[in-house]
């Protein structure tokens, strides 16, 4: 068999795993592989601006489409620049897989030109990660990795390639099996367990399901609804969940949590059996631990062991994939008698019509454009079918909340690390993935800046994306917080000095669009939609707009500040 | 609590840090540690000593389970096992204080492995608490330097943690994961 090149196996292994696009920059240490590239047609490079954009783009075309996000950077600063992204990609369970130039073996640990060690860095935000040594380790290494990063809790895998290997020649064997003596996760529900917690959703007077991204992952939405349907259990979902029951179904109670609705966080501190399906109880959803459902039952449902009694102490832990779990409730279902469940909860949905009438998410309309209501007509003009993601902060917590997600992978977002900068190199991601649909990354003017480089990628590649900025001068969300808790201390959120974001995109080449009265909002977001190119829009909107409801850190959910 | 935790692990660069830093990521320490390859080389055997709240240490156990390069984590309760740690000690020895240890490392079935006029240095195994009470009572006599092991740990009886694989000639780890079960079943307790 003719030898082929560690660069040629490279791009023969990501052939046999079926990626057609690369997230990438270049550099010294991965010149051969950028050498090879022009043989592989098949395979598309999207040349970043910044290394951390390409982790992020990659993760939100693994978030938006499913499939495994590749990025391809070099050594050194190219590799410590992707650690913000495998950390998000990491905290949110994405399967990435970053692959980074190292300096030739016999240099690793001499403090040559561009060295880090990125395995050293990386291990406690990977899944897993690899420094290859040998070049015969290689195709093994990458289809082990294709492996890890899609099958159990999803999550980035590195993987360091030093220069010699890539260089070297051996034959190439894309192996067909791989023994990972010590990875076997467990996708089946075991049967005791769920039989134990369907009986206790039977029984139920004052059920609730918590979905979170878990569902998503598991492509659990459709068994979800299903369930939730058929046994008539109203549902909150996590920031991550959101989409994976319709945000506009009756039978949807709204994101839970620190910024959750009134309905659901009195759901959850009122109801008396609690599914928990594909979550784990993090602390903005929880607020004080010891007062988190105090009154329910806990069956929860995890991919993942760590994610169970974590924070919460469970009764009934099933192990196991969602979409597993929830097709043995529905087969348990067939088998038992029919029920009317709806009117044996009638008590239940009175008292949560009840909390549904008060408190609803609100603001008051005014000649200066309100955060909340540029959602809103984002949500009413792409008709709630648009890929939307956000970057972090009050931007994020006013897409939750007024843009009705009906679908799941429709919302990218940083649940788990929060972080700024994500969204818009995440949109430019999705777009790839999905060149036809409308994506649209809602930003603040704060954390736009900290991946604005990427107007030039996306205006390179004609990726169309639309940013809509949600301008109010401030880092708004920390500015929130000084607001309630510090007194009024703007203690550096000012954000005094911006750049005239319209004449910026003009510069990189796109489309610059600005509003600053509510009425102007509409026509505005219309243009945008239309234009063939990237679009960034400014909305000058409300100053100290915050938030609400609130939990205060640590304190119970029920315990909110209401607007 | 204290807790002896048993590991078999991949023999790989690197590994040693993944565990380790679960550990020391929660600010818990590591109290003893000994690694070294089982019949399979491409197997190694871990043993670490921690003491740390319940809870948290049930996490770092499902945690390491998580690791990819971890095949197996069993965590010893009491009396299920049998542990024993090596110490070389080197004692200060004066005409007076000759007998004496002679007679003390007799009585803990010990070694004198090397001799010089000032010092004896003297070879003990045991569970933690016998090296204790020999450090103990040399630490009046005067003791020169300590070098201890970690523990090595195996569970009672003929159970074993480990089945031959016939078919390959090698020894390979059975059933490797937490399943559902067995986390109902902790739970159930």
């Amino acid at each position: 068999m003719k030898e082929k090149t560690g660069a040629q196996i490279f791009f023969e292994s990501l052939k046999k795993e079926g990626v057609t696009d690369i997230f990438g920059f270049p550099g010294g240490a991965v010149l051969d592989i950028y050498n090879e590239m022009k043989h592989h047609p098949t395979i598309r490079h999207i040349l970043v601006r910044h290394e951390q954009a390409a982790v992020h783009a990659a993760d939100g075309y693994a978030r938006a489409s499913g499939k495994v996000g590749v990025c391809l950077v070099t050594s050194g600063p190219g590799a410590t620049n992707t650690v913000t992204g495998l950390a998000t990609a990491y905290m949110d369970s994405v399967p990435i897989i970053v692959f980074t130039g190292q300096v030739p073996t016999m240099l690793i640990g001499n403090d040559a030109f561009q060295e880090a060690d990125i395995v050293g860095i990386t291990r406690p935000c990977t899944k897993h990660n690899y420094l290859v040594k040998a070049i015969d380790e290689l195709a093994t290494t990458i289809k082990e990795a294709f492996h890890i990063v899609r099958t159990g809790r999803y999550g980035p895998v590195l993987i360091d390639l030093p220069k010699d290997v890539i260089k070297a020649s051996t034959s190439f064997h894309y192996p067909e099996h791989l023994h990972l003596q010590g990875y076997k996760p467990t996708y089946a529900g075991h049967m005791k367990q769920v039989k134990w917690a369907f009986s206790e959703i039977l029984k139920a007077k004052k059920p609730l399901i918590y979905a979170g991204g878990g569902v998503v992952s598991s492509g659990a939405a459709k068994e979800l609804t299903e369930f939730a349907h058929t046994l008539q259990i109203p549902v909150t979902t996590t920031l991550m969940g959101l989409g994976c029951f319709p945000g506009t179904d009756p039978l949807s109670l709204g994101m839970l949590g620190m910024h959750g609705t009134y309905r659901a966080n009195m759901a959850i501190t009122n109801c008396d059996l609690l599914i928990a399906i594909g979550a784990r109880f993090d602390d903005r959803v929880t607020g004080d631990v010891t007062k988190f459902a105090p009154y329910a039952k806990i069956i929860h449902i995890d991919i993942d062991p760590t994610s169970i009694s974590k924070n919460v102490r469970v009764d009934i832990p099933i192990v196991g994939d969602a979409k597993d779990v929830l097709k043995k409730f529905r087969s348990l279902l067939e088998e038992g008698k029919k029920t009317n469940w709806r009117s044996s909860r009638k008590s239940w949905f009175a008292q949560i019509l009840k909390w549904k009438s008060r408190h609803n998410l609100d603001y008051q309309q005014k000649d200066m454009i309100k955060p909340q209501y540029v959602v809103e007509q984002l949500y009413h003009l792409t008709k709630g079918k648009a890929i939307i993601t956000t970057e972090v902060g009050q931007n994020q917590m006013w897409t939750a909340q007024y843009y009705n997600f009906e679908q799941p992978r429709k919302l990218l977002t940083s649940g788990g690390l929060g972080t700024m900068g994500y969204g818009f190199p995440a949109a430019i991601g999705a777009q790839v993935a999905f060149p036809q649909e409308m994506v649209i990354d809602i930003a603040g003017d704060g954390s736009i800046q900290m991946n604005i480089q990427e107007l030039a990628t996306a205006v390179q590649y004609k990726l169309p994306v639309k940013v809509a900025i949600l301008n109010n001068r401030y880092l708004g969300m920390v500015r929130q917080w000084q607001e309630l808790f510090y007194n009024k201390n703007y203690s550096a959120t000012s954000l005094e000095v911006s750049p005239d974001f319209v004449k910026l995109a003009e510069a990189y080449g796109a489309v610059g669009l600005r509003a600053t009265k509510t009425k102007e909002v509409i026509p505005v977001i219309k243009k945008a939609l239309q234009s063939p190119k990237p679009v960034l829009m400014d909305f000058i909107v409300e100053q100290e707009e915050g938030v609400y409801p609130m939990v205060p850190a640590g304190a119970s959910i029920d315990n909110m500040i209401l607007l | 609590m204290k807790h002896t935790i048993s590991l078999l692990v991949e023999n790989k660069p690197g590994v040693l840090s993944r565990v380790a830093g679960l550990f020391s990521g929660r600010g818990f320490n590591i109290e003893s540690l000994s690694v070294a390859q089982t019949l399979d080389s491409q197997i190694s055997r871990m043993t670490i000593l921690t003491t740390g709240d319940d809870q948290i240490l049930e996490q770092i156990i499902k945690q390491l389970n998580k690791l990819i390069n971890v095949i197996k984590v069993i965590d010893f309760k009491n009396n299920e096992y049998v542990g024993r740690e090596l110490a070389l000690i080197k004692v200060t020895v004066t005409d007076k204080t000759r007998s004496e240890i002679l007679s003390i490392v007799d009585i803990f079935r010990g070694k004198v492995l090397d001799v010089s006029p000032e010092s004896y240095t003297v070879e003990i195994t045991g569970d933690e608490n016998k090296i204790n009470a020999i450090l103990d009572l040399f630490l009046s006599l005067g003791i020169k330097e300590v070098a201890r092991t970690g523990s090595a740990a195996l569970i009672r009886g003929s159970k074993s943690r480990v089945v031959r694989n016939k078919k390959a000639g090698n020894l390979t780890s059975e059933s490797t994961h937490i399943t559902g079960e067995e986390v109902a079943h902790r739970e159930e307790d």
